[in-house]
């Protein structure tokens, strides 16, 4: 079932404006921050939200055509994933699963059995019979994931999935995911690729897009700003914006032969991809584990091309380490992230407004082609 | 020396940690509240006269106004779930203007003292009133002074109750797990009945308790708007409010049987909100 996407809504004075295709069996993940018309989008596709303009089709079949069409929820074969689970609190968790099959006519027994099946599917057999406050948040999110799959839609909404969950529970949900997205349906003949069903991913967290996702299109203001296979995106992304998402530091300049000339007249060392011929526009890529903090009076060490002073803005746990982020006067030393173990931030002394020196070595540095239409972000200009 | 240590009990609700710190002047007020409530009650108790007790209870009088008293409330109880939890709903999920203005009307009742309530009903199905005289020509009966009166006397005063504690459950929870069902292909009224119903049962079970409670204690619109008939539509409170005239020990035993009755009511159906 390919899924074919134009819609236009304007509330406000925010206007969301995409389009997009997937393919049948295929992921598109949706990458942007609050704001940026990630809800409003899946509210189109579930059909809560009539656009103002635009067309909906899943599989040929238009579930939204403005004027005239709008097909309701319970009738688009559209099915959801939040990032709860929503579990039926009154249900076991069999009941839960049996229910997409029960409300579309299955009789009581084929709906148990079709339920019984993805529970086994969802590693959760031994907990059939329980109800969901006995669940712990990744067995209730598996029991989601097999109840919006025993529904039998033709294209489901992951709208963050995956956030809700501690950092234990995470990665095997996201396995089970991928296990279910990334193959044909149980009992389907899947020989032919547009009988397969197609999932949206909405996300903040590029290792989602790229664990789950073909393809992904970033959002920003209502707008797609970039669009294209999940792991060419992310690993070198074109617009700020993206690299934000994505964990990169990014800086806006012109392609050198060894590096990238910013538009306030530095120079970052790095090394350019052969999709990017020096004088054109370009960025520089590099992650906040290649950058390495140093008081700003001490001296220096080693050889690093890439040397620029700026202030720490602030400090936030992320993961196992500590990602810094800095201010400066304006280009490249503003808004760059730097990771580092809570014991060197606690060794540095480090607190906002702490005056630090940043070095980057060339060879962690990645010169990529910038976007080809000129880029919606004035981003480090002047 | 080990040093002792003093769990605090932060991590569980369950946990009965002590209080962070309780202002002492809460408890003057609170106490004065108490003494309200309990005090009257306390004095009903001492001014009852025990001997007589069982006699005046089984009066007849007194146990028809019983029996009529339990069979309306129960019936305007009915009468309030089967239109109370459609009006709740409509009211909670309907969008448009007018909605606003249809809660305020809903909750009329509730700010209304009861005997004007019991004046507009009389107005509108009495003998004078537009619908009263409808059904007096068309199909020959006549509404006021009979025990239906009373059911929808005690309909009208009671189904607030209901109507906003549902409604509150319902905004509350929000429209989320009705939007999954839907998105499993269940169609509106399939989401109601497995969906919407179910999940209210909590909310049901006090807005239920409160309109029954309410129902019980009407005096007001009922004997304005149907009088005091002993057998027909002469209910417990108004066995006692016409017993406190001729015997006060009579209204008395009266008034004590319909505290006992309220207490049977609130242990037996113990909703959540009582329930801490």
């Amino acid at each position: 079932m390919s899924l074919h996407v134009d819609v236009a809504v304007t509330r406000g004075r925010f206007t969301l404006d995409v389009a997009f295709d997937v393919p049948g069996g295929g992921v598109l993940a949706v990458l942007g921050p609050n704001g940026s018309g990630k809800s409003t989008l899946l509210q189109c596709l579930a059909g809560l939200l009539v656009p103002d303009r635009g067309t909906v089709t899943l599989g040929g079949r238009t579930l939204t055509g403005v004027p005239g069409v709008q097909v309701p929820v319970h009738d688009r074969g559209i099915g959801l994933l939040a990032q709860d689970p929503l579990l039926l609190p009154h249900l076991s968790v069999a009941e839960n699963v049996a229910f997409g099959p029960r409300s579309q006519g299955a009789s009581r027994t084929r709906a148990r059995a079709q339920a019984r099946a993805w529970v086994r599917e969802v590693d959760a057999a031994e907990l059939a019979g329980r109800k969901p406050a006995q669940l712990s948040g990744g067995q209730a999110q598996r029991v989601a994931i097999a109840r919006a799959l025993a529904g039998g839609p033709r294209a489901l909404l992951l709208d963050e999935p995956l956030s809700a969950l501690d950092v234990d529970a995470a990665p095997a949900v996201r396995g089970l995911l991928r296990r279910v997205l990334r193959r044909t349906h149980v009992g389907e003949s899947g020989a032919d690729p547009d009988g397969r069903r197609c999932a949206v991913l909405v996300t903040h967290d590029p290792l989602d897009a790229l664990a789950l996702a073909d393809d992904v299109v970033v959002l920003d203001a209502g707008r797609v700003v970039e669009r294209g296979p999940a792991k060419e995106v992310l690993a070198a992304p074109r617009t700020p914006f993206t690299a934000r998402i994505a964990g990169l530091n990014l800086v806006p300049g012109v392609a050198a032969e060894d590096g990238l000339h910013t538009s306030d007249g530095r120079f970052v060392a790095g090394v350019r991809s052969d999709d990017c011929a020096a004088g054109e526009p370009a960025v520089a890529v590099f992650a906040p584990g290649a950058v390495a903090v140093h008081p700003a009076a001490a001296p220096h060490t080693g050889s690093p091309r890439n040397v620029v002073a700026a202030r720490v803005a602030s400090l936030e746990p992320h993961g196992a380490v500590i990602r810094l982020r800095t201010v400066g006067d304006g280009g490249v030393a503003a808004g760059i992230a730097a990771d580092l173990t809570p014991a060197s931030v606690a060794d540095l002394g480090l607190e906002p407004g702490s005056a630090v020196r940043l070095e980057v070595k060339a060879a962690s540095v990645a010169v990529h082609a910038a976007v080809e239409s000129p880029s919606p972000f004035p981003a480090a200009e002047p | 020396m080990a040093s002792r240590v003093v769990p605090l009990g932060f991590g569980s609700r369950r946990t009965r940690g002590r209080n962070p710190g309780l202002p002492w002047v809460l408890w003057i007020p609170a106490c004065l509240a108490l003494a309200l409530v309990v005090l009257p009650v306390v004095g009903l108790l001492v001014r009852t006269d025990y001997t007589r007790l069982p006699q005046l209870l089984t009066s007849d009088a007194a146990l028809s106004a019983l029996r009529l008293s339990l069979v309306t409330a129960l019936l305007s109880t009915i009468v309030c779930v089967v239109l109370g939890v459609p009006l709740a709903v409509v009211l909670a999920r309907a969008r448009g203007r007018g909605v606003r203005l249809v809660r305020a009307v809903v909750l009329l009742p509730l700010v209304l003292p009861p005997v004007v309530g019991g004046l507009a009903l009389l107005f509108l199905l009495g003998r004078n009133g537009f619908l009263g005289y409808l059904l007096d020509v068309v199909a020959g009966v006549s509404v006021p002074f009979t025990t239906t009166a009373v059911v929808i006397a005690q309909t009208f005063v009671a189904m607030p109750f209901l109507v906003v504690s549902l409604e509150g459950a319902l905004r509350g929870g929000g429209q989320r797990y009705e939007l999954v069902a839907a998105t499993l292909g269940a169609r509106p009224w399939t989401v109601f009945r497995r969906v919407t119903v179910p999940l209210l049962l909590p909310a049901l079970g006090s807005g239920v308790v409160l309109s029954f409670a309410r129902a019980l204690g009407e005096f007001g619109a009922t004997i304005t708007f149907a009088g005091s008939l002993e057998g027909v539509t002469r209910t417990l409170p108004l066995e006692v409010y016409a017993q406190a005239q001729a015997d006060v020990d009579s209204a008395v035993a009266l008034a004590l049987l319909l505290i006992v009755v309220a207490v049977v009511v609130i242990a037996v159906a113990r909703p959540k909100a009582f329930d801490r």
